[in-house]
């Protein structure tokens, strides 16, 4: 019963990194850059939801809302100030460009809204006992399960059967030739930068639900962990990140829970180095092979 | 600023000395600004803000000489390095703590400890370098990243314990040395009563001789065939280089030299905690190498530089500092990498010229 307690506690946790790393993965998937002011998305999603609920009393569906369509809309400014000058440059001027972004998000709101922690206050209540009160799972894990699903279910429809999708797997392909069909790159890339962050703040919101503290530095680690998901997954891939978060989230308790909890973070990482030398582009990852 | 490395290498007598130059011209200019800094604190001009990041500036320049190596001389984008900075802080501060007994002067223990700290993070460096070195790209700089965190998440929970019955280590479990020794490491709290021995002298020269170590493997045989991987790996394959042979070589001396620079940063404080080598450090030593340009040792050195003392100089504006830091950084970025701008800067700069040549020219004519 406790290793079931543990499983479900550990599927909960990796469907959070699931939603993370699925932003990570599509943006990486069409713009080919490292985001790692992703998880700095996540905790503004959380903040705008936590003072909707807190300091104005709105429904906590309206928080939500509103931490979505902020944090679409400053993953689309962040794209267009900091990201579309570079489109040419090269890989790794990106990428320190985007932890100029992080360190920015991340002093923003500490400014804005102050380092000390503030405690998330509870939108989903209860839990649900089984085998007669022996297992008992918090309503909030099955929400969160359950919008994970709905998530990864929703966006491989419309990646794979949608004109936009269409054009977003053409443009992760070879961007000239789809600018030559007719594609515009930059329309794409926005697009995948605003449905990566809006995903940013759902699971911005979900973790808070789960684990209710919040700070300015809340979103950094969970933001490396997904992003070691995606790449578990094979980065790129859409079934990938969300089987690469799971794993994840359920290494995660389970290491913590049986072997140690100071070590988590060692064994989690350990098991993606693992991963990577059997599979170096991850479970689902596609093999590119070189030409001379 | 650009390196001669870079030169046409039609003349090859001149091109060897034009380096050498260039690398005697770093020396010199690390030599006098150590001396002019050194008269500075002397003669008590500097305030203690400054003096204070005198050591942190020589290591971190160390640091961004050691991870342009792995990433602009290799090639191989590395996001933990602060974790071989960690192995070689933790394992030389030990080291240090054991021999203080035995080498009374604290310049030869820490010449010995630093040694020590460099040979553990070889060590690392080779541990992690056999499997790692034949991933490529981003999977590389992701095993890098999750190797850093693995070192940040064992060193939170290692003991060491130092009493008259000897050396006492443990992982995970809490322990005590007896009444006559003392804690080194002590897990989450990281190393305790470390007794500062680091002083200004002692890490410029640690950079001097990083310098000169990575400028002559630069200009060796070993280092125009790393050089030769990191532009073209089929083609420096095909002519007999050894890819992990030198991939490796290159690697485990960028580790060893991060290493000793660990040591020399612990032994400037009295404590030390493991999450002080970080994501976020690696992470600020990618910064000075990337903004400092890669392959461009002497540019390592000065953005480290800089860019230790400009959170420093920004106090003046106290809370919006790190801000400023971020907005710096992404606007420089931008500035220096963006084509579209880069270009206009170009046209700006040719029409300067144009118009100063056409000044000069009716300058010439009115005359």
């Amino acid at each position: 019963m406790k290793f079931l307690s543990n499983l479900i506690n550990g599927i909960s946790l990796g469907s959070v990194y699931a939603i993370i790393a699925l932003g990570y993965t599509m943006v990486y998937g069409i713009a080919r850059m490292l985001n790692f002011a992703h998880g700095d998305v996540i905790m503004v999603g959380a903040y705008i939801c936590f003072f909707a609920i807190y300091s104005f009393n709105l429904n906590p569906v309206i928080g939500i809302l509103m931490a979505v369509v902020v944090c679409t809309v400053l993953g689309v400014v962040i794209e267009k100030l900091a990201y579309k000058p570079l489109r040419q440059a090269t890989s790794l001027a990106v990428l320190i460009t985007a932890i100029g972004v992080s360190y920015f998000l991340q002093n923003m709101a500490q400014l804005l809204w102050s380092a000390n922690p503030k405690v998330f206050p509870t939108i989903i209540n209860g839990s649900i006992k089984l085998f007669g009160g022996e297992l008992s799972i918090s309503r909030t894990t099955i929400v969160i399960v359950l919008v994970c699903a709905l998530i990864v279910v929703g966006l491989s429809i419309f990646v794979n059967h949608t004109k936009m999708g269409k054009a977003m797997r053409a443009c992760s392909e070879d961007k000239e030739a789809a600018q030559l069909m007719g594609i515009n790159v930059n329309k794409t890339i926005s697009m995948t930068f605003a449905i990566g962050s809006a995903l940013a703040a759902i699971a911005g919101v979900l973790m808070c639900c789960a684990y209710p503290n919040l700070q300015p530095t809340t979103g950094s680690m969970p933001g490396i962990k997904a992003f070691t998901a995606a790449v578990f997954g094979g980065i790129g891939s859409i079934p990938g990140a969300f089987i690469g978060g799971i794993l994840l989230g359920v290494l995660e308790i389970l290491g913590s829970a049986y072997i140690s909890t100071e070590l988590k973070d060692a064994i989690v990482f350990l098991a993606l180095i693992i991963v990577l030398l059997v599979k170096p582009t991850g479970i689902l990852g596609k093999k590119i092979h070189e030409k001379v | 600023m650009k390196n001669s490395n870079n030169a046409p290498r039609s003349n090859f007598l001149s091109n060897i000395s034009k380096t050498t130059r260039s690398n005697f011209i770093t020396y010199g200019i690390i030599i006098v600004v150590y001396v002019i800094m050194q008269i500075l604190v002397n003669a008590g001009a500097v305030s203690n803000l400054i003096r204070g990041q005198l050591i942190p500036i020589c290591v971190f320049a160390t640091m961004a000489v050691s991870l342009n190596l792995c990433v602009g001389i290799l090639g191989e984008l590395s996001l933990g390095h602060a974790g071989f900075m960690s192995v070689g802080a933790f394992t030389g501060a030990v080291a240090i703590a054991c021999m203080e007994s035995a080498i009374p002067s604290p310049i030869l223990r820490l010449i010995l400890g630093m040694l020590i700290g460099a040979v553990f993070a070889a060590i690392a460096g080779v541990i992690i370098g056999i499997p790692v070195l034949k991933l490529n790209g981003d999977y590389l700089a992701i095993v890098t990243l999750a190797f850093g965190e693995i070192i940040r998440s064992i060193f939170t929970n290692v003991y060491v314990g130092l009493d008259s019955a000897g050396l006492h280590f443990s992982i995970l479990n809490r322990i005590k040395a007896a009444e006559d020794g003392k804690m080194i490491i002590n897990g989450a709290i990281g190393l305790t009563g470390i007794k500062p021995i680091a002083t200004f002298f002692m890490a410029a020269l640690l950079l001097l001789v990083t310098l000169i170590i990575v400028f002559n493997l630069i200009n060796s045989k070993t280092g125009r065939a790393v050089m030769a991987l990191r532009d073209n790996q089929i083609a420096a394959q095909s002519i007999g280089i050894s890819i992990p042979k030198f991939k490796l070589m290159a690697f485990v001396i960028s580790a060893a030299i991060a290493g000793a620079a660990g040591t020399m940063f612990a032994e400037n404080y009295s404590t030390m905690l493991a999450t002080k080598f970080d994501f976020n450090t690696s992470i600020l030593i990618l910064v000075f190498v990337v903004l400092g340009g890669l392959g461009n040792i002497r540019g390592s050195i000065i953005a480290a530089a800089v860019l230790t003392l400009l959170p420093e100089l920004l106090r003046s504006v106290k809370d919006y500092r790190m801000l400023a830091y971020a907005i710096i950084l992404i606007v420089v970025m931008i500035f220096k990498n963006s084509p579209s701008i880069q270009a206009k800067m170009a046209l700006m700069r040719s029409k300067k010229t144009a118009r100063k040549k056409t000044k000069k020219a009716s300058i010439g004519k009115e005359a």
